[in-house]
């Protein structure tokens, strides 16, 4: 049976892992490859590696770390941040990531999803969403690594999610927003409505606080994986103790 | 000359080689890769990797003159992913004709309900004994990126199941398959390659 999956995401910045809060006060926890050896050997079944600063700041992802990291990990890891061209995400699937994931750049020109679906092919192709209720719809925020720079975009959600999977996403990370660095759980009626209309693998991210939001986003949400950050770099939730955890639910986990 | 190289990794321009490179140099051994067939004829094994769509896949073999240098080759064979959907006679995917080193052809997953790709850690159920599953369990989980795949047959020495149970390792001869990546699969995916280093 398919696993779901846990995938812990390091936040890069100069190309170091940073841990921040609500996208902001970050500070250095590690270098690139002592944190993914560290979270491949506590189970993770990927990793995502978010440069924060490259979109708002309109630079590209720094790739120094990502062939070195690629050298010790035999479990797939994604690339997020900063990707706005076939060039851009060619250079960093050569230096070995196995996915990339677009996020502003592909508001601001959604048909950079077609190229790189075309160019790369579809399982390689991650569309990240940042995802805000407003009181009456969810709407998709951009920029969102810098609260400054943040803006509200005029897609819905709902639209949003459908248009990307049109265009070749071949995987949705779905972050919302309010449930962000709150550790209060995931949005689980955001996250059960898109899946409706999610016809790729979805991630769930945004909101991991105990054990249960994992358990209650799987069985509730149905999401394919979810995505945490610092419940897992503070040690709140072990990877290990996690996955008994599930499996004592009754979850399909790989342990 | 004073000896083949141990294994080279046949580069199709339309896949992502440094991951399957990376694996080989944890084992201690470095995959030479090249897109040249008489470079790549001299090797004691090769390994064709791919992404990507079996038609894009196929025209790139086929006009490199890979398709037949890979035809006539008589040493192991290691296909990863759609790698292994090229050794097939057919795909659905655009109608192609594929490499014919093994029987069948190559189908869409069934989309049902289920998400696709088929992407993620999925479940091994071995059918029969071989060198190339030496030290790999019952309920091994390996990592999966696919939409296409081949039903089981008189080849499969393995299979999962997304919708429909397909071959996830195959041997005809000195071909051999992995439809999940072993360059992604943790300690299983290692030693899934540790034994084709091996395999005679």
């Amino acid at each position: 049976m398919l696993a779901r999956r846990i995938i812990p995401c390091l936040d890069v910045m100069g190309g170091k892992v940073v841990k921040g809060i609500r996208f902001a006060n970050h500070e250095i926890v590690g270098e690139c490859v002592d944190m993914a050896q560290r979270y491949r050997d506590a189970g993770a079944d990927e990793l995502v590696f978010y440069d924060i600063t490259a979109s708002p700041e309109g630079r590209k992802v720094d790739i120094s770390w990502i062939d070195k990291v690629a050298a010790v990990l035999d479990i797939p890891f994604c690339v997020a941040g900063g990707i706005r061209s076939i060039a851009d995400a060619a250079v960093i699937l050569a230096a070995g990531a196995d996915k990339i994931s677009i996020n502003s750049p592909a508001l601001s020109n959604p048909d950079l999803i077609n190229q790189l679906s075309n160019r790369f092919g579809r399982q390689c192709v991650v569309v990240g969403i940042d995802s805000y209720w407003n009181g009456q719809d969810w709407l998709v925020k951009a920029l969102t690594g810098d609260p400054d720079k943040t803006i509200t975009t005029n897609w819905k959600t709902i639209d949003w999610i459908v248009e990307v999977q049109k265009r070749g996403a071949g995987e949705i990370v779905l972050n919302c927003m309010g449930e962000d660095g709150r550790k209060s759980g995931y949005d689980i009626r955001q996250l059960a409505v898109m899946r409706e209309l999610c016809k790729v693998p979805l991630i769930a991210s945004g909101g991991a606080g105990k054990l249960q939001d994992f358990a209650d986003v799987f069985c509730q949400s149905n999401v394919d994986g979810a995505l945490a950050a610092s419940v897992f770099h503070y040690n709140t939730i072990s990877i290990t103790e996690l996955k008994s955890y599930l499996c004592s639910q009754n979850i399909e986990v790989r342990q | 000359m004073c000896c083949s190289p141990e294994i080279m990794l046949v580069d199709t321009g339309c896949a992502n080689l440094a991951s399957v490179r990376f694996a080989f140099a944890r084992l201690g051994v470095t995959a030479v890769i090249s897109c040249d067939p008489d470079k790549l004829r001299t090797a004691n094994r090769l390994v064709l990797p791919g992404v990507g769509s079996a038609s894009a896949g196929m025209k790139a073999l086929d006009d490199s003159g890979l398709a037949e240098m890979l035809t006539e080759y008589q040493r192991p064979l290691l296909g990863i992913c759609l790698g292994m959907q090229m050794l097939f006679e057919h795909s659905n995917e655009g109608d192609t004709a594929c490499l014919g080193l093994v029987g069948g052809e190559v189908e869409a997953l069934p989309t049902q309900s289920l998400p696709i790709p088929h992407m993620g850690w999925n479940t091994l159920n071995l059918l029969r004994k071989d060198p190339l599953l030496t030290g790999i369990k019952q309920q091994d989980y390996v990592y999966f990126v696919h939409s296409f795949a081949a039903k089981r047959s008189a080849d499969t020495l393995a299979i999962s199941n997304y919708g429909m149970d397909f071959s996830a390792i195959i041997r005809r001869g000195n071909s051999y398959g992995c439809q999940f990546h072993p360059e992604l699969s943790g300690m299983v995916g290692a030693r899934i390659l540790q034994n084709f280093l091996k395999v005679k």
